[in-house]
Parts: structure tokens; C-alpha cells; sequence
């Protein structure tokens, strides 16, 4: 390989940053980038990152998470490699001070709608020279930068302000600026205090970044697709009886060849896993006003991948809203259909645990069979109302699996109306679930088949 | 195809704007020899990308479709017991009783390349030419059938039990595509080199439309990717693909159509939005704005 000395290490540690990310980077990887970085120009910038992220980074997730820490040790590599040959900038911020600071806000202002990021850099420059107080800030970043952009005034363009000649700027393009406002002034930090400040883990929410309640409902159904493939092959291979086997005609005769054309063996079809039958009960009252909307789209993302999926969503009683589900794509509507016509809306708006499950006991219990699977989605409060627990403890006891998700943090199990302990018992399992990282942890164990006694 | 650009140009000659990273991979896949992940939503162009680098590379493009259920006997390769049979009856019928054939003879007769049906694996590992071999929707398969196509993935080889060892003669350049509706294997996924495609940006879909169906105006091309482009913020059933932006702009020009106003959007809406549901919806959400002399860039 005819890599140059000192990029290989680098890269090897630049691959020991992401999978202290959480990125699988393995071996087989790291050697295809090398190779990559072969027969790519490793001096092109664009292909330089491309050829590593087309052998390194194998998601989406993971790409995103490879962009960020890529940019982290690359500019902190060169901010090394700087400091070791001592090499300074000194007259980067001449020329602010003559600047008018209106024409300056509109020069950004411009370059952020174009989304021209070479003149974004260097207005950062210029931005720095003339409210950075000649490069002695604060000494913490975050703070000089969001002066900075206090003092120039960048604010997204409200919807209803957005014609006339004026360039129209949205958050995006406002920390992209911020971006490069923030490169420069750790870039100056670094060159004044002639070390590295430590490099930090990314934040949560750096990784997430769970902008729009449409990525959001990804991220459910990403869950849920999980869900679907390890419910889908969870222990149900084994049962059934063999007599129901039927014969491939076509492996028949392949093995009737070793014994001359006569079918002595007969060959079977292997047993498919038989699809699992789904039964959601979903609480949307007002106690988890918040919560049913996250399990309104989990129910939503569960019929996209169940054919045989019934859901019932209750507050005092129970309805059958499997109908709503299959006709609507659309999520809002959805929601407003089940408000609108689901039946529940009842006279008190109070969750009625007790009358819930004698109303399920009597409609869909005798539905239920070794092979169903039920799921709860309710906070377990029954405003003082008897919880009728034997009820459940019957509904359980036929149906093969009972999972609890419980939108409220274990922590508030039990105090007040909770009755999650009395129903607890009696369920497979139960979970908090509040975020869709809750439901990952579910999809986990209930494939892991911990805390699962009878499979 | 020696470098990147040339990777890059060579698919544009034969109507494939790959954008830099596509194009990279292409290059990386032809140098590397290794197969390619391409993952993205439904129709943003990944099987058109694998055919394009077989046209741009003169290779034949071997394809295998996968799908639920989807076994080594359709795959791979399969007895032609058929073929076996008859020729077993033919063998006995013809033969003198009386010099018993050792069967063992018969054995190696029946079990030899001429009695094999090759699916698109074998097909694409023992051709004589390189081929590009194009694994569609490999997230329609079964977790068996990924691990299956590892010893194809990394070796490029076959082991038949009655055969041996089947080793390609060239190097076929592999493309996997899957549109995400399962998470792969790490161990498929280790194997090759991953590419993320998206809906193109809004000049990059401009230039794929004018380049394939150049006589439609420019003004007009713009305003139909845009459109094209609010349809695809609408939580749809099917959001409209490339490809069918480039038949609506057709239709467009069959039609003499010089502005998308909300009565040719409605008469043409069929060939974007393919559910009853989901026209309703664009219908709803984006017909009524069409007809506005200023239309708002993102549907609230």
C-alpha cells in the first residue's frame, strides 16, 4: 500500500473516535478505506471524506454521526499539526474595524441565503474582527458566538415577512453561520493558547436531532419494524404438530434420483413461522394527553407492518379502531377520525380500567389463543375506580404474551391512582416507555426473551 | 473508467447524473472489487444506478430479484431433474440388460454441468465475460438467504455440494439495493461499500429531467420539480420517484402544457400520485395552491 506514513495512523484513530461513538468500525473496514484511499486522490477534499464514508459509515446514523466527528478530528488534526510547526495567522482580523456593521449583517445575510459557505467562513472572519473584541473574548466559545450573532442581529425570517428584496434566511442557514462563527473562534482560541482544549463526546442531542415530529415517527417505526421481525420469528416455529406437513414435489423427485427414479423418501415443504396475531390496547385519555399522540404513531407504525394486527384505543370504554387504521394513511387525520368517531370520547373523560377489561373480556377474549399477543399502552390510572385486576389476570392467562408499556417513568409507578403494580403481575412484562429509545429497549428484551419465563 | 470524473462522465454519457458520491462509489466498486450497499427511498434511482454502470462499462447486467421466500433453488442453482430423469430412462431403455451399468458412472453423468440450471448467482459467477450483477431489494429476503450470499459477496465463489467449488473467472462488479424496510446484517454490510441515496436536490433533479426530456421548457421544468418536490414534504403512501417526474414532464410535453396551473395539475396528477388516498391528499394540500400567482415554497 502506498499510503502516506502519517495518514494511517490517523485514520486508525480517527476510527477509534467514531467507535467511541457507538459506530461498529471494524477491521475489514478500516483495511477498505486504506485500499480506498488507494486508488481515490486522497487530496480532493470531497473524495477524500467520500471514499471514507462509503467504507466506514454503513447507515444513515451512522453517517451523520461520521460527518460531525469527522470534521471534529480533521480540523483538530490540522490545529495540531499547526501548533507543532508553529505556525500563526497574525493578520487575520485586519480590515473589521472599517467595516459598517450594516453592511456587514447584509453581506452575511446574503451569503446565508445563498448558502455560499467559502464567504460565510470568511465574514465569520470579519464578523470576529469587528465584535470580538480583537480575538479576547469571553475564552468560552458558545458565549462569544451567540454575542456575536446578537450583535448582527441574524434572526430567521418569519414566515409572513418572507418577499420583497430582502434575502430570506432560516435557522438552518443561521447555524451554519454559527458553525463556521464557532470554528473560527476555537481556531483563534487554539492559536493563542497554542494547545488543544479537550475533545468532547458528542452531545445527545448533537446525535439524535430530532427536528420534526416526521423524524420522529421514523425513528417509531424504525422500532417497530424491529418489533415486527422478532415477534415474527419469536418461538412460534416449534409449535404446531408435523401432520400438517406438505410435500415439495420437487425435492421429492431431486432425491428419488438416488434411488433410481423411485420416490421412496418423501420430501415436506420446511414449516414457515406462523405470523403472530397482534391485539393494541391504547389509553388516550387525558392523563397521557402527551403520551397518545407518541402511541397513536407507534399503533400507526404497527399496522404499516402487522396484516393481522386489531387495535382498540379506550378511555371509560373500549373501541375498536382497526378499521380507522387500514383506510387512513395519513397520521392527523388519523388522530382526528379516532376523536371524531372512535366512541370513546365518553362522558367523563376518565380512564375506567376496571369496566376496560370487562368490556375486553366479554368482546375479544374469546379471540384470544396461545399464539396472540397482547400490548398495553396506558399509564395504569384509574382515577379511584376498581381496577378489576382478576379481569386482566384472565385476559393474560389466555392470551400467549402480555406486554405493559407505560408512558410514565417507573419512578411515579404506584403513587396516586397508579395501579401498574396490581397489573404488573400479571404481564409477561412492563415497561416505561416515553421515548422511542423506551421502545427500541422493548424491541430488546422481548426479543432478547429476558424476563420471559414460559418460551 | 480510471478516476472519479471519469466514473462521473462516462454514466452521464449513458443518462445517469450520478452526484459525487455515487460516482465515487461506482469508481471505488469497479477498483476495490467490492460489492456495493445502495440504501434510499423507493425510486430515487438505485436499480437505474446499476444499470447505468453496466451500460457505461459494456458489462451484461445480471439481475437477481429477491423477494419473501425467496430460496437457493431460485437463486443460486437448481437440478434439471427433469433432464436427469430422462435421461436415466433413456440410459436403461437403451442398454442391454445384461451389462449392468455401474451406477456410479450414471451418478457423475447425471450430476455434471449439463444438468444444472443456473439461477443469476451461478450465472453471474461463471460467466465468461465480467458482468455487473444487480441483487435487488435485498431487504425483501430472510436473514438465511443474506448469509447465504456472504461467500458469493466476499470470495466470489459457489460451493456446489455435488460439483465443488465454482470460482469466478472475472470479477463481477455487485450492486445490492434496499429500500431500508429491515436493517441488514453487519456481517452483509461489512462486505461491501455503502451509499446513501436521496431525493436529488432541486438543480440536480432539474438537470435529470432536462436531460430526459430536453424540449420542455426551462421555466416550466423548474416549476415542476418544485411541485414535485412540496409533494414529496406530504406524508404520502408513495412519494412521486424520479422516474416519474421525468414521464409527468413527458406527459407535459405531449400535452403542450406551457404552465402547471391547477387544471393541467389535476388532469395529470395520476401519472405523480399512485393511491386513492395520497391524490386526495396532494389534490387537497397542493392543487389549491397551484392556481395562486405566488405559491408558498413549503405546504404548512
Amino acid at each position: 500500500m502506498s499510503l502516506e506514513p502519517g495518514l494511517a495512523p490517523r485514520i486508525a484513530r480517527f476510527c477509534e473516535d467514531l467507535r467511541a461513538e457507538g459506530v461498529p468500525v471494524g477491521t475489514s473496514e478500516l483495511l477498505d478505506a486504506f485500499a480506498a484511499l488507494d486508488s481515490v486522490s486522497w487530496t480532493d477534499a470531497a473524495d477524500f471524506r467520500e471514499a471514507l464514508a462509503a467504507t466506514i459509515a454503513k447507515s444513515p446514523e451512522d453517517r451523520r454521526i461520521f460527518d460531525l466527528i469527522f470534521d471534529r478530528y480533521f480540523f483538530r488534526a490540522a490545529e495540531a499539526e499547526a501548533i507543532d510547526r508553529e505556525l500563526r495567522e497574525d493578520d487575520r482580523y485586519s480590515g473589521g474595524e472599517r467595516l459598517d456593521a450594516d453592511e456587514l449583517r447584509e453581506a452575511i445575510q446574503q451569503a446565508i441565503a445563498e448558502g455560499r459557505e467559502g464567504d460565510m467562513r470568511d465574514l465569520a472572519r470579519l464578523a470576529i474582527a469587528a465584535f470580538g473584541r480583537r480575538g479576547e473574548g469571553s475564552g468560552v466559545v458558545g458565549v462569544d458566538v451567540q454575542r456575536i450573532r446578537r450583535s448582527l442581529e441574524l434572526t430567521p425570517t418569519p414566515p409572513s415577512e418572507q418577499q420583497g428584496e430582502e434575502p430570506v434566511i432560516d435557522r438552518d442557514g443561521i447555524n451554519r453561520f454559527e458553525r463556521h462563527l464557532r470554528r473560527e473562534l476555537e481556531r483563534a482560541l487554539i492559536e493563542r493558547t497554542e494547545k488543544l482544549p479537550p475533545s468532547r463526546p458528542l452531545a445527545e442531542l448533537d446525535r439524535t436531532l430530532p427536528t420534526s415530529p416526521t423524524q420522529d415517527l421514523a425513528s417509531v417505526h424504525r422500532a417497530v419494524t424491529q418489533l415486527k421481525r422478532r415477534l415474527a420469528t419469536l418461538g412460534h416455529e416449534q409449535r404446531g404438530r408435523r401432520q400438517h406437513a406438505a410435500v415439495d414435489m420437487r425435492k421429492t423427485m431431486r432425491s428419488s434420483l438416488e434411488t433410481g427414479g423411485v420416490p421412496l423418501r418423501l420430501r415436506y415443504k420446511p414449516k414457515r413461522p406462523r405470523r403472530p396475531e397482534i391485539i393494541v390496547l391504547c389509553d388516550v385519555s387525558t392523563s397521557v394527553t402527551s403520551a397518545s399522540v407518541f402511541f397513536l404513531s407507534v399503533l400507526h407504525a404497527l399496522h404499516d407492518s402487522f396484516r393481522k394486527l386489531r387495535s382498540f384505543v379506550f378511555i371509560e370504554r373500549i373501541s375498536e379502531v382497526t378499521e380507522v387504521f387500514e383506510d387512513e394513511r395519513d397520521f392527523r387525520e388519523i388522530s382526528r377520525r379516532i376523536s371524531r368517531e372512535g366512541g370513546v370520547a365518553d362522558v367523563s373523560g376518565y380512564t375506567d380500567y376496571g369496566r376496560v377489561w370487562r368490556e375486553f373480556a366479554t368482546e375479544v377474549a374469546d379471540d384470544l389463543h396461545p399464539r396472540s399477543t397482547v400490548i398495553v399502552l396506558g399509564d395504569a390510572r384509574t382515577n379511584g375506580r376498581e381496577p378489576h385486576a382478576e379481569i386482566f389476570a384472565e385476559v393474560s392467562e389466555r392470551a400467549g404474551r402480555t406486554f405493559w408499556l407505560n408512558p410514565e417513568p417507573k419512578l411515579y409507578w404506584n403513587y396516586g391512582d397508579s395501579v401498574m403494580s396490581a397489573y404488573e403481575e400479571h404481564c409477561t412484562a412492563a415497561f416505561e416507555c416515553w421515548t422511542t429509545k423506551h421502545l427500541e429497549e422493548f424491541v430488546n428484551v422481548v426479543a432478547g426473551g429476558r424476563s420471559q419465563p414460559e418460551s | 473508467m480510471r478516476s472519479v470524473a471519469e466514473t462521473k462522465s462516462a454514466l452521464e454519457s449513458v443518462g445517469y447524473l450520478a452526484d459525487e458520491p455515487a460516482a465515487l462509489v461506482s469508481y471505488l466498486a469497479q477498483e476495490l472489487g467490492k460489492p456495493v450497499l445502495v440504501e434510499g427511498p423507493a425510486g430515487v434511482g438505485k436499480t437505474e444506478l446499476a444499470k447505468a454502470i453496466s451500460r457505461a462499462t459494456g458489462r451484461e447486467l445480471i439481475r437477481l430479484q429477491c423477494y419473501e421466500g425467496l430460496d437457493e433453488a431460485k437463486a443460486l442453482y437448481e437440478w434439471n431433474y427433469r433432464k436427469q430423469l430422462l435421461h436415466i430412462q433413456a440410459k436403461s431403455a437403451s442398454e442391454d440388460p445384461a451389462a449392468p451399468k455401474k451406477s456410479a458412472e450414471l451418478e457423475t453423468e447425471i450430476f455434471s454441468e449439463d444438468f444444472i440450471l443456473t439461477r443469476p448467482l451461478l450465472k453471474a459467477i461463471s460467466n465468461p465475460e465480467p458482468v455487473v450483477l444487480l441483487i435487488d431489494e435485498i431487504d425483501k429476503t430472510d436473514q438465511e438467504f443474506e448469509a447465504m450470499l456472504l461467500e458469493v459477496l466476499s470470495d466470489f465463489q459457489i460451493s456446489l455440494p455435488e460439483l465443488g467449488r465454482i470460482e469466478s473467472r472475472t470479477h463481477p462488479i455487485v450492486v445490492l439495493t434496499s429500500n431500508n424496510s429491515r436493517e441488514l446484517t453487519e456481517a452483509l454490510k461489512r462486505r461491501c461499500l455503502y451509499l446513501w441515496l436521496d431525493y436529488p436536490e432541486l438543480e440536480r433533479e432539474m438537470e435529470i429531467v432536462r436531460l430526459h426530456a430536453p424540449e420542455l421548457d426551462e421555466d416550466l421544468t423548474r416549476r415542476l420539480v418544485e411541485v414535485i418536490s412540496m409533494i414529496r414534504d406530504l406524508d404520502l403512501k408513495k412519494p412521486p420517484s424520479i422516474a416519474e417526474s421525468i414521464d409527468w414532464a413527458r406527459a407535459l410535453l405531449l400535452l403542450g402544457a406551457d404552465d402547471i396551473d391547477r387544471e393541467t395539475f389535476t388532469q395529470t396528477m395520476s401519472i405523480i400520485v399512485k393511491h386513492r388516498t395520497d391524490i386526495d391528499l396532494v389534490a387537497e394540500r397542493v392543487g389549491v395552491r397551484l392556481g395562486s400567482p405566488e405559491p408558498a415554497a413549503q405546504p404548512e
